[in-house]
């Protein structure tokens, strides 16, 4: 699966783009959050608090404990700012 | 006509209105979004730079014009988006929206400014002093926003 972070989320992991491969059980975006915050101080970093934190899973905006079963790609980022 | 486009390249208003014109219209509305300067206490912007999910960005635009123009009936609607980094004054955003008449074609380009806000993937990040930082999502755009969805 690959895992996609952007803005300040990206600059706290230290990567914008990485391949995972969550173990079975990790189901959810939340469950995958936990999971990945275990990978560095930079992940654990980044994902300290879940209330600022939004996803997508295969490029559509979803609510955190949506699933990730099946999902090509997932992004983590902050809530956005455009326009 | 649906056109969408996410792009580093400066906005050229006179040939995005000319292109919304075409169509049969009766109406244009337009909104512009500048690069604001925005001084606080640690000086003002010198530069705004705009991040975005590639991709997910233009589906996620794609996805409104359509709404907006099913909504409105609509005979063009057009979202374009600079990425990357703008100085004070630049054009940001630019929406145009086509209709016979002023009503729907001033509606359905409100809609398509406040739904891009919370809908389509960018941040922002400004540099001021030297010293560069994210900038927050309003919870009024939030609110704002939320108003076309009932």
């Amino acid at each position: 699966m690959k895992v996609l972070y952007f803005a300040w989320v990206r600059e706290a992991v230290g990567v914008g783009e990485e391949t995972v491969e969550p173990p079975a059980g990790v189901a959810t975006v939340a469950q995958l959050i936990d999971w990945l915050a275990t990978m560095s101080d930079g992940h654990a970093a980044a994902f300290a608090d879940r209330t600022r934190l939004r996803a997508a899973v295969d490029q559509a905006f979803v609510p955190l404990d949506a699933s990730i079963v099946d999902a090509r790609e997932v992004a983590i980022f902050p809530p956005v700012t455009g326009g | 006509m649906i056109r969408v486009v996410v792009s580093a390249e400066p906005i050229d208003l006179a040939d995005e209105m000319a292109r919304a014109e075409t169509g049969g219209a009766g109406a244009v509305a337009t909104f512009t979004g500048l690069v604001r300067a925005d001084a606080h206490d640690d000086g003002t912007v010198a530069v705004l730079e705009l991040e975005h999910y590639p991709g997910a960005t233009e589906r996620a635009l794609e996805r409104l014009a359509d709404e907006a123009a099913e909504r409105w009936s609509l005979s063009a609607a057009t979202v374009i988006h600079r990425v990357g980094p703008m100085r004070p004054g630049e054009r940001i955003v630019f929406v145009a929206t086509a209709a016979l008449h002023r009503g729907a074609a001033l509606e359905a380009c409100a809609f398509l400014i406040d739904r891009l806000k919370t809908d389509a993937p960018f941040w922002k990040r400004e540099t001021r002093g030297g010293a560069g930082r994210w900038v927050e999502a309003r919870e009024a755009d939030d609110a704002v926003a939320a108003r076309w969805r009932s």
